[in-house]
């Protein structure tokens, strides 16, 4: 039996590629919270600068994580664009009527604000991480000697502020992230299913997990552009 | 005390497989309340029938809720709306806020299910899921040794709940994936966790995944209809332990 070939087989290769993406995630929330401690010591850098920089020094752990995680998302949107058109394959002919029994939202925007997701992921890289010099995106000052020229940095808080106080772009980081938070909130879920958690215990701590884990990606997220737009920061 | 209804059946007619089907509608009238489902479409038949037009074509066996045969779709959902109860077992009563109204009939639709006629599908593709593996191949003796295997009572309590299952369909019919792994998860939990089905556990998943797959069923993405369409109430765990055992078996030789 071609294990990765099967129904299950995909469906666990979504689960793994999931634990790895939800985990990065959070780390990238955490990571972008920073933005709320204030500046500190002489030189006046702000934590986030000194993170960014940090993260950005050594390239062949930079480049590690980045191949991880390009693998973790070919990987998730590969099982899921297989499943997906077995799924359509799989009933011919459509309902003349067709009544739900259970009524949530999460579950039937898993396709589509999945694919919301992946373009803001796209978009995303290329307002910060490549730094796209047209329209629809900001100015992006790459990382490089502080003034004076002592030491090195990133120049994460202020590119951040210059492209969130722009409405339109933070909303539609705002949008991504309620759509970010639902494929989380039954994500995370169906992920402990795949992978066998059949006790009662592990449904009813699955379904606490992913509620928290999507609620807290949304919140914390939304409340940068948010706190920029309302000069909270600046 | 007791009303009569009526009701207006939009019904799918097909005449075979090849066929390519369209919708009908027939007039129910002054149907007892304390009819169940079938009997309301046995008047109708008659009534065609004395009319010398074809009846509807539904399949159906014990008419008590426990062989299997009968379901199909009633207003959108598999069994109807009433939760846990087979077509059979559906009172024409649970219709009452609808008196007057449309009731909608179609067969379930999945690629592997083929309407056979009207609203009778062909399931032989379940059958040949349980063929793959749904059976032990020792010998579990007479009924005096089943009390000397001591079963774990949860283990029991689980494998009794999953052999529930009469392999009606509903969970493929109201699964927005077509999706067996209800029926087959069920299946793989019953034998898998009794000590009688030990010998092939992991053989068995292998075998029954296979087949569910290459009968063209889709996957299954958590959603959930398919334990709330079920008229057994067979628990979304079946599929869980179904993914545990096959993740399981690819580190057993």
């Amino acid at each position: 039996m071609r294990f990765l070939q099967s129904t299950i087989g995909l469906k666990i290769l979504m689960a793994f590629t999931g634990i790895i993406l939800v985990g990065f995630v959070l780390v990238h929330m955490l990571g972008n919270l920073q933005i709320f401690i204030p500046f500190q010591g002489i030189s006046g850098e702000a934590a986030i600068d000194k993170y960014g920089y940090l993260l950005k020094s050594n390239a062949v752990v930079l480049w590690g994580a980045r191949s991880v995680l390009l693998g973790a998302i070919v990987g998730h949107i590969f099982a899921a664009v297989k499943l997906t058109n077995r799924s359509n394959a799989a009933r011919p002919r459509k309902y003349e009527l067709h009544r739900w029994f259970s009524d949530s939202y999460a579950v039937r925007t898993m396709r589509w604000g999945g694919v919301l997701v992946l373009l803001f992921v796209i978009y995303h890289l290329l307002h910060f991480t490549v730094g796209v010099d047209a329209a629809l995106f900001t100015e992006v000052k790459h990382c490089g000697p502080l003034e004076g020229g002592a030491a090195n940095t990133c120049f994460v808080r202020e590119n951040v502020i210059r492209g969130f106080q722009q409405p339109l772009i933070s909303g539609f980081y705002m949008i991504a992230q309620v759509a970010l938070g639902l494929h989380l909130t039954h994500g995370v879920w169906s992920l402990f299913r795949t992978l066998g958690f059949t006790s009662q215990q592990w449904s009813e701590r699955s379904r606490i997990l992913a509620m928290s884990i999507g609620g807290l990606i949304t919140l914390g997220n939304i409340a940068i552009p948010l706190s920029i737009l309302m000069g909270i920061i600046k | 005390m007791s009303g009569t209804l009526n009701f207006t059946l939009k019904v799918w007619r097909q005449n075979g497989t090849k066929d390519s089907g369209y919708f009908e509608e027939y007039e129910a009238k002054d149907i007892s309340e304390h009819m169940s489902f079938l009997e309301m479409m046995d008047i109708v038949n008659e009534k065609l029938e004395a009319e010398n037009k074809e009846p509807i074509v539904f399949e159906h066996d014990c008419r008590e809720g426990i062989c299997g045969s009968c379901g199909f779709m009633i207003n959108g959902q598999p069994h109807g709306h009433k939760s846990r109860t087979t077509t059979c077992q559906l009172h024409m009563r649970e219709f009452k806020y609808m008196d007057g109204g449309t009731i909608v009939l179609e067969p379930f639709s999945a690629k592997p299910f083929k309407v056979l006629k009207d609203l009778m599908i062909d399931r032989s593709a379940f059958d040949r899921v349980i063929q793959s593996g749904g059976y032990v191949s020792i010998r579990t003796g007479s009924a005096p040794d089943a009390h000397s295997i001591a079963v774990e009572k949860d283990s029991a309590d689980k494998a009794f709940d999953a052999a529930t299952c009469i392999g009606c369909g509903a969970c493929v019919a109201s699964c927005p994936n077509a999706s067996a792994m209800l029926f087959t998860g069920a299946k793989v939990t019953h034998l898998g966790l009794i000590p009688q089905g030990q010998t092939e556990r992991y053989s068995r998943v292998q075998e029954m995944v296979n087949q569910m797959d290459s009968e063209d069923f889709g996957h299954c993405s958590n959603f959930g209809e398919c334990t709330l369409a079920c008229p057994k109430g067979i628990s979304l765990d079946v599929i869980s332990q179904m993914n545990k055992d096959l993740l399981v078996s690819q580190f057993k030789g």
